[in-house]
């Protein structure tokens, strides 16, 4: 079997001593950053990238994927324990869980919450082992023109998922574009938009964007308010759910996880798609919808599953045609292209160790997050009381740090303050950065593509709508720009958004 | 449907609009190329016009819908966290890294309005060790610790 000796490369992979190693410090820091309040998995790993560049590419990836689920796991803590999700994809999280804390039992929702991740993390690794093969051969027959209308199909779904105006986010994407494009042009070594800086000739840091825009903006507006988080002083009552609860959680499991491996794989965050739609679901065949927003042990083991199925099968698009299908993957691109590694169709070929590697090591981290995490819990509470003026200044010397760290190159630093302060003014004029982060990451990937798919084609555009993949792609595309612009789905989509916060 | 404009949307618009027409002008001075054969203003130029347009179009939007508010903002946060990293780069190849990451957190520090300055002295310096510890003895990160402003 090929899928067993794959797999079985991965778990040799993953599993030597460093690596396991890697994992288990990526799991940590990313739940110890996950847990601050208000700080979600993008900005988490943004944080984190830095860290991770001094090692061998692939225990490079695997941390990272470490800090992702750990951030996630965080995530889900600050909801459930302080009402606070620190990603959207988590705030379903703190409808229900919240209402079991405050019931006192805190330390049952938490554990529900992990061993429904834990679960979907298992199946959604066996989907992304079983369909990344064969569709990285799909993806090997792709052209120029396929791969723009593929990207243009990403950008545009990211838009329909991001919050608020669907203008505002179009706009955030051609920003970003723009921002990715500056630097030298690789057909003719023109130097674009670098102002004269020779610095700047290689383009922005992406890192250092990713820093700026996502945790010190994130940071900034922690900083508004500097009320004090009550945390809740009870204790956390039992942790392992009683087995009338656990009968109660195994169907709405096994539900998130099918719609979560579904949806993850669509462009544009499906994760936080696949969390909502479980929530409804469970609402819609509960015998008991009203218990529902009043700690529903149902309203948090559906959701979580179907966030994790969601978060993992979001791989699927990165590792078989290296395009981000959300930020956090975004991030990981950037990663891969800092590692020398191109992402697309050839690392499976290529690369089999790395690939397979990435992939066994995500049941590695799920697995890790259930044994350390849940005897840890009480650890990361009290994390929670650490008072956020002594938290902040420690994370901007990390961050200078180690943006410093990827090249040393001084300018990036001038270059996070100025994206902090970029960050901080979009999310005060309520524009999503996450869109903008994907479209600088495809911004150059995409002109080159067109720009390749117009010579191949001969100056014809009439070549992305002749071959039918790429018809069918933009089809989608403009199929789904319709759907969000219609006045109905606008105010149902409002709505949705609306009894999100 | 109560009267006034959106502020945070309308200066989205704005600042989008300005931000195309800034790219546009600049995409203007390069080769643009034709479409067979794209030069390096091409592609910037189209997109530099589309966001114009978005721009402008969330502008009009903002005018017909009413404002929410937007919340406090974080000036002092801006003042003392914006400059921190630049502190850092700044700093780092004179003073090398030890001292870099001692100023870089004071700084830092002062963003709260509740730090009193003992303490965030006291932080500094525990944020120092560890972070010496760590990447440069550590992960061995190839920073020169005293650089040569503080050199004897």
């Amino acid at each position: 079997m090929d899928l067993l000796s794959n797999l079985a490369l991965g778990f040799a992979t993953a599993a030597s001593p460093e690596n396991l190693l890697f994992c288990l410090i990526g799991v940590i820091l990313g739940t110890l950053i996950g847990v601050l309040p208000g700080i979600g998995a993008t900005a988490t790993i943004a944080m984190l990238l830095p860290i991770t560049f001094q090692l061998e590419p692939v225990s490079s990836l695997i941390m990272l994927a470490g800090i992702y689920y750990g951030a996630q796991y965080g995530g889900s803590t600050t909801a459930i324990l302080i009402n606070m999700p620190g990603e959207s994809s988590s705030a379903v999280t703190a409808i229900d869980g919240y209402q079991m804390a405050r019931q006192g039992r805190a330390g049952t929702a938490l554990a529900v919450a992990a061993l429904g991740s834990f679960f979907a993390g298992t199946v959604a690794t066996l989907l992304v082992a079983i369909f990344a093969p064969p569709l990285t051969a799909i993806a090997l027959r792709f052209g120029a023109a396929e791969y723009f209308s593929l990207m243009l199909l990403g950008l545009v779904s990211a838009v329909a998922l991001a919050h608020g105006s669907v203008l505002k986010a179009l706009g955030m994407v051609v920003l970003g574009l723009l921002l990715g494009l500056v630097g030298t042009d690789i057909y003719t070594g023109t130097p674009r938009f670098t102002f004269g800086i020779p610095a700047y000739a290689d383009g922005l840091n992406f890192v250092a964007l990713a820093v700026g825009v996502f945790g010190i903006a994130e940071i900034l507006r922690n900083l508004e308010g500097q009320q004090d988080r009550t945390i809740l002083g009870a204790s956390l009552g039992a942790l392992w759910p009683t087995r009338a609860e656990f009968r109660r959680m195994v169907p709405p499991v096994l539900r998130g996880t099918a719609l979560g491996s579904a949806l993850g794989i669509l462009p544009g965050g499906g994760a936080i798609l696949a969390s909502f739609a479980s929530y409804t679901v469970e609402k819609r065949l509960s015998k008991t919808p009203e218990a529902f927003g009043k700690g529903a042990i149902e309203g948090v083991a559906g959701p979580e599953s179907a966030n994790n199925a969601g978060a993992q099968t979001s791989f699927i698009p990165l590792l078989t045609l290296g395009i981000p299908a959300n930020p956090v993957m975004a991030l990981m691109v950037g990663a891969m292209i800092i590692q020398g590694i191109v992402p697309g169709p050839n690392v499976a070929t290529e690369q089999p160790a790395l690939f397979w590697g990435i992939i066994a090591s995500m049941w590695i981290g799920n697995l890790m997050l259930i044994v350390l995490n849940l005897p840890l819990i009480g650890l990361w509470v009290r994390l929670l009381k650490v008072p956020y003026n002594i938290l902040f200044p420690v994370i901007m010397a990390f961050c200078s740090i180690g943006v410093y760290s990827v090249n040393s190159n001084v300018y990036d630093l001038y270059a996070v303050a100025a994206f902090g302060l970029m960050g901080y003014v979009l999310v005060k004029l309520r524009c999503e950065p996450a869109p903008l982060l994907l479209g600088f990451v495809l911004g150059p990937m995409l002109e080159e593509n067109l720009r390749r798919a117009m010579i191949l084609g001969r100056g014809d555009p009439a070549t992305f709508v002749t071959r039918p993949i790429s018809a069918t792609l933009l089809g989608l595309t403009l199929i789904v720009l319709v759907v969000v612009l219609l006045p109905a789905v606008r105010r149902k989509r409002a709505e949705v958004f609306v009894e999100e916060g | 449907m109560a009267k006034g404009i959106n502020r945070a949307d309308a200066a989205a618009g704005v600042l989008l609009t300005l931000a195309g027409s800034v790219f546009g002008a600049q995409s203007l001075g390069l080769e643009i190329g034709t479409a067979l054969r794209m030069g390096p203003g091409y592609f910037p130029l189209v997109l530099a016009v589309i966001l114009m347009l978005l721009g402008l179009l969330i502008l009009a939007a903002a005018l017909r819908t009413p404002g929410e508010p937007t919340g406090a903002t974080a000036w002092r946060g801006m003042m003392f966290i914006l400059p921190a990293p630049i502190v850092f780069g700044l700093t780092v190849r004179g003073l090398g890294f030890v001292p870099s990451v001692f100023l870089t957190t004071l700084v830092a520090a002062m963003a709260s309005a509740r730090m009193r300055i003992l303490p965030a002295l006291a932080l500094a310096l525990a944020v120092t060790v560890f972070c010496t510890l760590v990447f440069s003895y550590g992960l061995g990160l190839p920073f020169q610790r005293f650089g040569p402003w503080v050199r004897f």
